[in-house]
């Protein structure tokens, strides 16, 4: 079994922040990565009251590239409606094209008083950018622009 | 860190690794830096500058400068010239946050008159500069106007009462890149930027109240020019760049070249941040003419903050900017991709240079540089690490070498995760100000990330800059108010 989380990596990209995803599905997998994402940019996730409602869907050659447009759609919802939000339920799905991926997003508007807030995430990057499957569940290395 | 076997020394200052390398290497690639500053570089800049070397019409050498650390696709600290005919352009030559650059700005106070209202004006500058993540500015525009702030730059400040006519002389571009079409960007890149104008961000950016003291003044004839006349000056200096709309015109061309990189231009490199395309292609001058609306948001961006500081300054010390002389120095941009005319082994030719974490230092009666300097040369600001100090420069003749280019910054040693476990915010704050540092910040997270010994010595690379003879020193200032994005 694998352990499903994120954790940051230290050195690996110095002036930035950089984390490991691991999941036993692709979709727990995309889950994982947008907390750890959105915990870069908001100290606890825990804070974030999930009463607003965002549809995401996605279509890409490649589960790699998915996972980075997936995850610039956080990003784009912190500067676009100050929106902080968490993946509720999610599905991706694969045809002859591609993959597809169908979420909904839940969360609120960022909120000081409540919310406590480290650093900005500027863009997804595609340094070292990996979504892979293993023997034993999913992984993916991401670093994000600070 | 061991350098790779192969660097060879040129000089005492510059670096090459010859095109066997690496297979697919067009030029040579050089790194600037002392002997103790080349040690210390990680693998990261030697396997990055080396991957630069690869793009098609790179024209002399792919440059790094010492500020130089691991970045994406390119280093940071990393200047590459293109042939315009056969080359390309490349997002990550340019960074997400495209113009990120620095403003300075002098006064005619000193410490001694400024130090009673330093609090003040601190707490005054972090209300009206929003900082952090996300964040709204005080400029309340539509969307179809965000759409000419990008065509016009600080024009479109200046036209709405927000600047002084001389502030667009003294800003790199004057303040305005021309031909800048906003049919290029898309809808999210507006949505994502048009309610941030004004603001600093988050991460390495801030603004900060300084003093030049005279021991700091290493010429003073050339920091007259550049209005730094008088003993413990005041200036403020900052640092920031077009914001989320930046990133998104960066995010949005990167995933287009993807596209068409191998398939339409048979295009390989070894890296997806090296994505790229012909200059000359449609895809090309789609992002050139984007990424020219971003450098614009940025420009307007530091000026709407100039503005605020002058009003800042004028509340606190009930007198008029002019009267407080609250003059800007100098705009640079060091997240670019520019047109200019260089001399490349005897022949004059049109180049677009790329230069990411890196400053445009032109020297003494270049063009493009304004006419009160047009004998001294350009001024190059470097903002050190929030603690350590920053660097007013002048560019050199002898800057040929690295396309009229020179550092940008300190250059991070030490990653976020790990400074943020040796320094806890709250204290750092505190001892700085016993320090006579007066920090205000958001975040103390992010302020622990933003340490002085998280980065190089600024000492050590402005002095490599200069032995090189890329940059020269006329000014170092140090620190005793700063906002922390």
């Amino acid at each position: 079994m694998i352990t499903v989380g994120y954790h940051y990596l230290e050195d690996v990209a110095i002036a930035d922040a950089a984390f490991e995803a691991r999941a036993d599905s692709a979709e727990e997998l995309f889950k994982q990565a947008a907390d750890a994402t959105m915990n870069v940019m908001v100290d606890s996730l825990d804070d974030i009251r999930l009463q607003t409602t965002r549809q995401i869907r996605l279509e890409d050659d490649t589960i790699d590239m998915l996972l980075f447009q997936f995850l610039n759609e956080f990003v784009y919802y912190k500067d676009a409606e100050d929106l902080l939000l968490r993946v509720a339920e999610i599905e991706i799905k694969q045809n002859s094209n591609g993959y597809i991926v169908s979420a909904e997003a839940r969360g609120e508007s960022m909120d000081l008083a409540r919310h406590k807030m480290k650093v900005d995430v500027k863009a997804v990057t595609l340094h070292l950018f990996r979504v892979e499957k293993t023997d034993s569940g999913w992984e993916a290395t991401v670093v994000l622009d600070i | 860190m061991a350098v790779p076997a192969g660097l060879k020394k040129i000089s005492d200052t510059v670096w090459e690794l010859p095109v066997s390398y690496k297979a697919g290497m067009n030029v040579p690639a050089r790194v600037y830096a002392t002997e103790s500053l080349i040690n210390e570089m990680d693998q990261g800049v030697f396997e990055q500058v080396s991957n630069v070397a690869m793009l098609p019409g790179i024209v002399k050498y792919a440059c790094c400068m010492p500020d130089g650390h691991w970045g994406y696709g390119f280093p940071i600290g990393g200047v590459a010239a293109m042939d315009t005919a056969t080359g390309v352009i490349s997002p990550g030559g340019i960074g997400f946050d495209v113009n990120c650059g620095m403003r300075l700005v002098r006064t005619d106070l000193t410490e001694e008159e400024v130090k009673p209202h330093l609090k003040r004006l601190v707490d005054r500058l972090f209300e009206r500069v929003p900082s952090g993540v996300g964040g709204a500015g005080f400029v309340k525009i539509s969307q179809d106007e965000f759409r000419s702030v990008v065509e016009q730059g600080s024009r479109w400040c200046l036209d709405n009462g927000l600047g002084w006519e001389e502030d667009l002389e003294l800003t790199e571009e004057g303040g305005c890149v021309p031909e800048a079409d906003a049919k290029t960007i898309s809808s999210r890149a507006v949505e994502r930027g048009y309610k941030q104008i004004g603001t600093l961000g988050s991460g390495n950016h801030y603004l900060e109240i300084q003093v030049a003291r005279p021991e700091f003044v290493y010429d003073k004839e050339t920091a007259g020019v550049f209005g730094i006349d008088r003993p413990n000056q005041v200036v403020v200096m900052f640092h920031c760049g077009s914001r989320g709309f930046g990133h998104q015109v960066a995010t949005d061309y990167l995933q287009s070249f993807l596209k068409v990189m191998v398939k339409k231009y048979g295009l390989k490199m070894p890296d997806r941040e090296l994505a790229c395309a012909p200059f000359s292609s449609p895809e090309g001058q789609a992002y050139f003419s984007a990424m020219k609306c971003a450098m614009n948001m940025s420009f307007a961006n530091r000026q709407v903050i100039l503005h605020r500081i002058r009003e800042v300054f004028s509340d606190v010390f009930h007198k008029d900017p002019a009267d407080l002389g609250l003059r800007q120095v100098y705009d640079i941009s060091h997240n670019t991709a520019k047109l200019e005319r260089h001399t490349v082994d005897g022949q004059e030719m049109e180049l677009l240079v790329h230069r990411k974490g890196a400053t445009r230092a032109f020297g003494p009666g270049m063009p493009d540089i304004p006419r009160r300097y047009a004998t001294i040369g350009q001024p190059v600001i470097i903002g050190g690490s929030m603690e350590t100090g920053s660097y007013l420069l002048v560019g050199m003749e002898t800057g040929a070498q690295t396309f009229y280019s020179t550092a940008h910054g300190s250059g991070r040693t030490m990653s976020r995760k790990k400074a943020k476990k040796m320094f806890r915010g709250r204290e750092l704050q505190q001892e700085m100000e016993s320090r006579g540092i007066y920090v205000r910040t958001g975040s103390y997270a992010g302020l622990a990330e933003e340490a002085g010994s998280a980065y190089k010595n600024v000492d050590e690379v402005i002095e490599a800059a200069e032995l090189a003879g890329i940059s020269r020193k006329v000014a170092r200032f140090l620190p005793i108010g700063n906002v922390k994005g």
